[in-house]
C-alpha cells in the first residue's frame, strides 16, 4: 500500500496549482486591457495555444509523433464553417462543442491506424491523412468552396447575447475562456492516473504493458482527445475569422505547430501557451524584416532548436526566472521545468 | 488497348524517375534509420544546377546531368559532415523537426534567387515529341528515362551485391558495433552512401524538371512521394522501393488518367491501405529497428 500512497502523494502533489500559474493566467488575462487595440493577433495566439495544446498532449504526453495534426484543425474549421453557413447551428458555443466532437470521431477512427506500426509509420499515416482529406476538400469543391475557401460566413451572437464586433474583442474574449477551460480539462487529464499511464507508455511502451497499462486503448484515447483540442482550436479559427480555406490542412500548419510545441517545450502543458507567445512575434518580426521570406527564418530557428538541443536552450530561458525566484523568495522552486524529452 | 499501353509506359517512367528520386532516402531512411525530410531539397538543388547550366550558360543538357549529380553529392557531403552527423543518434522528433528545418530555409532560399515561377530546361531536340511503336505512342524523353534509371537501377543492385563497397555497407548497416569491430570505418561508408543518394536525387531532380515540374516548392510537393517510396517499399532491399516506385507511379499515372477527378486521392489511399496491411511495408522485414 505504501507504494501506492507514495505514488498518489507525489502526484497530488504535482498537481497542485502553484503561484507561478496563476500568474500566468492572470497576465494572460490582462493583456485584454494591456493591449487594446491586438485583439486580432492576440486572438491569433490563443488559437495558436490551443492547436498547440492539442499536439503536447499526443507528442510531450504520449509521445507520438505527428506530422498531419492539420488534419483536425482543418475538419473542425471546415465543420464550424458549415454549420454556420448552411444555419444548421446558430448557437457559436454549441456548434464548436459539435465541430470539436466531429475532429474527434475522425481522431478515433484513425487513432486505429496511428498507434499501429513504429515512429515512421506514425509520421507517414499522419501526414498521409492530412493531405488525404486537403485532397478531398479540393475534390468536393461545391461543398467546400474549392480553393476560393467558404465565404460569406456569418456568425450568430454567442450564447445570443455578445455579437462578435469588427475589432475582435468578443472573439478575443471568447477564444480566452474556451482555451482557459480547455486547459483546466487538460490539466486534470494529464494529472490523472490516466495521465500518469501515458508517461509511463512514452517512457517505455514495453515496460508500461508489463505492469498492466493497455498502451494501445490509452493511446487511441488520448489521440481521440487531442483531436477534440484540435478540432476545436479549428473551429475558434472559422468563428473568430469567418472563413475557412484549404490551407487548414496544409503541411506547413502542421509543421509550424511542432516548431511552436518545441520553442515552448513538451510535456507541462504551458509549453504551447508559451510557444504560440513567442512563436508569432518571431513572425511579426520577421514578417517586418522579410515579408515574402520569412519561411527561411522559421526554418532557420528550427535547425538551431535542434543543433543546440532542445534540453538546453529550456535550461537557458529559465535560467533568468530560477535565478530572480531563487534570490527573492528564498527558495529553490523552480519554474516548470519541462520533462526531458526522451527519445 | 493502345492507351493501356501508353499508360503503362507513362507509369513505368514516372515510377523509374521516383526509384532515382527516392532511392537515397531509402538508404538514410530505411536503413540508416535516419528520418531525412529534406530530400527533396538535394533533388530541387541537382534540378535547379541543371537549368542553370543549360538555360544560361548554354550547357549541352546531358553534359549538365552528371554535374547536378556531382554538386548535389557534394552539397550532401557537406551537409552530412557538418550538421547530419550530429542527429543520427537523436531521437526522431529531432530529426524530423531538423530536417524541416532545412527543407524551409532550402524552399525560401531558392524562391529568393531563383523566383517563384516554375522552371523548364531546354531539351535537346532529340529528345523532343513522340514515335509510334505499334500504335503505342512513345515519348522520346520518357524512353531516355526509362534507360537511364534502368541502367542506374541494374548498377546499384550490383554495386550492393557484389562489390566490396556493398557488403561493407550491408554490414555497417546491420551491426554497426560489429561492423565497426572489423575494421570497416562506418562513418565513411555511411558519408560516402549519403552523398550518392544525395546525388543520385540532384539527378533525378534534374530529369524530372520536365515531368514533375520544378518550383521553389518542390522538397514539400513530393516528400510524400519519397516517403510512400520508402515506407510501401520497406527497407530490407533495392528491390522492395524499386518495385514500390513502380507501382507508385503506374497507379498514380492510370488513377489520373481514369479517375482525373479523384486527383491525389487514389495513391494516398492505396499508402494508407498498405501501410495498415503491412506496417513494415510490402517487402519489408519483420522487424523494424
Amino acid at each position: 500500500m505504501t507504494a501506492i500512497s507514495d505514488v498518489s502523494f507525489h502526484a497530488i502533489a504535482r498537481a497542485r496549482w502553484r503561484p507561478a500559474e496563476i500568474a500566468f493566467w492572470i497576465l494572460a488575462a490582462s493583456c485584454a486591457f494591456l493591449f487594446p487595440s491586438r485583439y486580432l493577433i492576440m486572438t491569433d495566439i490563443i488559437r495558436l495555444a490551443l492547436f498547440t495544446l492539442s499536439l503536447d498532449l499526443i507528442l510531450g504526453y504520449a509521445g507520438i509523433v505527428s506530422l498531419g495534426h492539420a488534419a483536425f484543425f482543418g475538419v473542425g474549421a471546415y465543420s464550424a464553417g458549415l454549420l454556420a453557413l448552411h444555419g444548421i447551428v446558430n448557437e457559436p458555443v454549441i456548434a464548436l462543442v459539435v465541430a470539436g466532437l466531429i475532429a474527434m470521431v475522425l481522431g478515433f477512427l484513425t487513432s486505429f491506424l496511428v498507434i499501429r506500426g513504429v515512429d515512421l509509420t506514425r509520421l507517414m499515416v499522419t501526414l498521409g491523412i492530412a493531405l488525404l482529406l486537403e485532397a478531398l476538400a479540393e475534390r468536393f469543391s461545391n461543398i467546400t468552396g474549392g480553393t476560393d475557401g467558404l465565404q460569406g460566413i456569418e456568425m450568430q451572437p454567442i450564447l445570443g447575447l455578445f455579437a462578435f464586433d469588427m475589432f475582435g474583442k468578443t472573439g478575443f474574449y471568447y477564444s480566452l475562456i474556451v482555451l482557459f477551460l480547455l486547459f483546466l480539462l487538460a490539466r486534470r487529464i494529464v494529472n490523472s492516473p490516466f495521465g500518469l499511464s501515458l508517461r509511463a507508455i512514452k517512457n517505455n511502451p514495453l515496460r508500461a504493458s508489463a505492469i498492466g497499462v493497455p498502451v494501445n486503448r490509452r493511446l487511441i484515447a488520448i489521440y481521440t482527445v487531442a483531436a477534440f483540442y484540435a478540432g476545436i482550436a479549428g473551429a475558434l479559427f472559422t468563428q473568430t475569422t469567418a472563413l475557412a480555406s484549404l490551407d487548414v490542412f496544409a503541411f506547413e500548419r502542421s509543421a509550424d505547430l511542432m516548431l511552436v510545441l518545441v520553442i515552448g517545450g513538451t510535456g507541462y502543458l504551458y509549453g504551447g501557451l508559451i510557444g504560440a507567445v513567442v512563436f508569432k512575434m518571431l513572425q511579426e518580426l520577421f514578417q517586418t524584416i522579410t515579408p515574402q521570406y520569412w519561411l527561411f527564418w522559421i526554418g532557420l530557428v528550427l535547425v538551431v532548436i535542434v543543433l543546440v538541443g532542445r534540453e538546453r536552450i529550456h535550461r537557458w530561458v529559465l535560467w533568468g526566472p530560477n535565478l530572480v525566484i531563487r534570490q527573492v523568495l528564498g527558495r529553490t522552486a523552480v519554474v516548470a521545468v519541462p520533462e526531458s524529452d526522451a527519445p | 488497348m493502345t492507351t493501356l499501353f501508353t499508360i503503362l509506359f507513362d507509369g513505368v517512367a514516372y515510377g523509374m524517375l521516383l526509384f532515382v528520386l527516392a532511392c537515397g532516402l531509402a538508404v538514410t531512411l530505411g536503413l540508416m534509420n535516419f528520418v531525412n525530410l529534406a530530400h527533396g531539397a538535394f533533388a530541387m538543388a541537382g534540378g535547379y544546377i541543371c537549368a542553370v547550366l543549360v538555360n544560361n550558360s548554354g550547357w549541352p543538357f546531358f553534359a549538365a546531368l552528371p554535374l547536378a549529380f556531382v554538386t548535389a553529392a557534394a552539397i550532401g557531403v557537406a551537409l552530412e559532415r557538418t550538421l547530419y552527423r550530429h542527429l543520427y543518434t537523436r531521437s526522431h522528433l529531432d530529426q524530423v523537426l531538423f530536417t524541416i528545418g532545412l527543407t524551409f530555409m532550402s524552399v525560401a532560399a531558392v524562391d529568393y534567387i531563383m523566383g517563384s515561377s516554375r522552371i523548364f530546361i531546354k531539351l535537346p531536340g532529340a529528345l523532343e515529341g513522340q514515335f509510334d511503336l505499334f500504335g503505342v505512342g512513345i515519348g522520346r524523353y520518357r524512353l531516355m528515362i526509362i534507360v537511364i534509371c534502368g541502367l542506374l537501377t541494374v548498377a546499384l543492385q550490383l554495386v550492393l551485391a557484389k562489390t566490396r563497397f556493398g557488403s561493407r555497407l550491408r554490414a555497417a548497416v546491420d551491426d554497426p558495433r560489429a561492423a565497426s569491430g572489423l575494421g570497416i570505418n562506418v562513418p565513411q561508408v555511411f558519408a560516402f552512401t549519403f552523398a550518392f543518394g544525395c546525388g543520385l536525387a540532384g539527378l533525378g531532380g534534374a530529369l524530372s524538371a520536365e515531368i514533375l515540374g520544378l518550383d521553389p516548392y518542390f522538397p514539400l510537393k513530393f516528400m510524400i512521394y519519397f516517403l510512400i517510396v520508402v515506407t510501401v517499399g520497406g527497407s530490407s532491399s533495392i528491390t522492395g522501393p524499386f518495385l514500390a516506385s513502380l507501382l507508385l507511379g503506374i497507379g498514380d499515372v492510370a488513377g489520373k488518367y481514369y479517375v482525373p477527378k479523384m486527383g491525389p486521392f487514389v495513391i494516398y489511399t492505396i499508402m494508407i491501405v498498405i501501410l495498415i496491411w503491412r506496417p513494415n511495408g510490402l517487402f519489408g522485414r519483420a522487424a523494424a529497428r
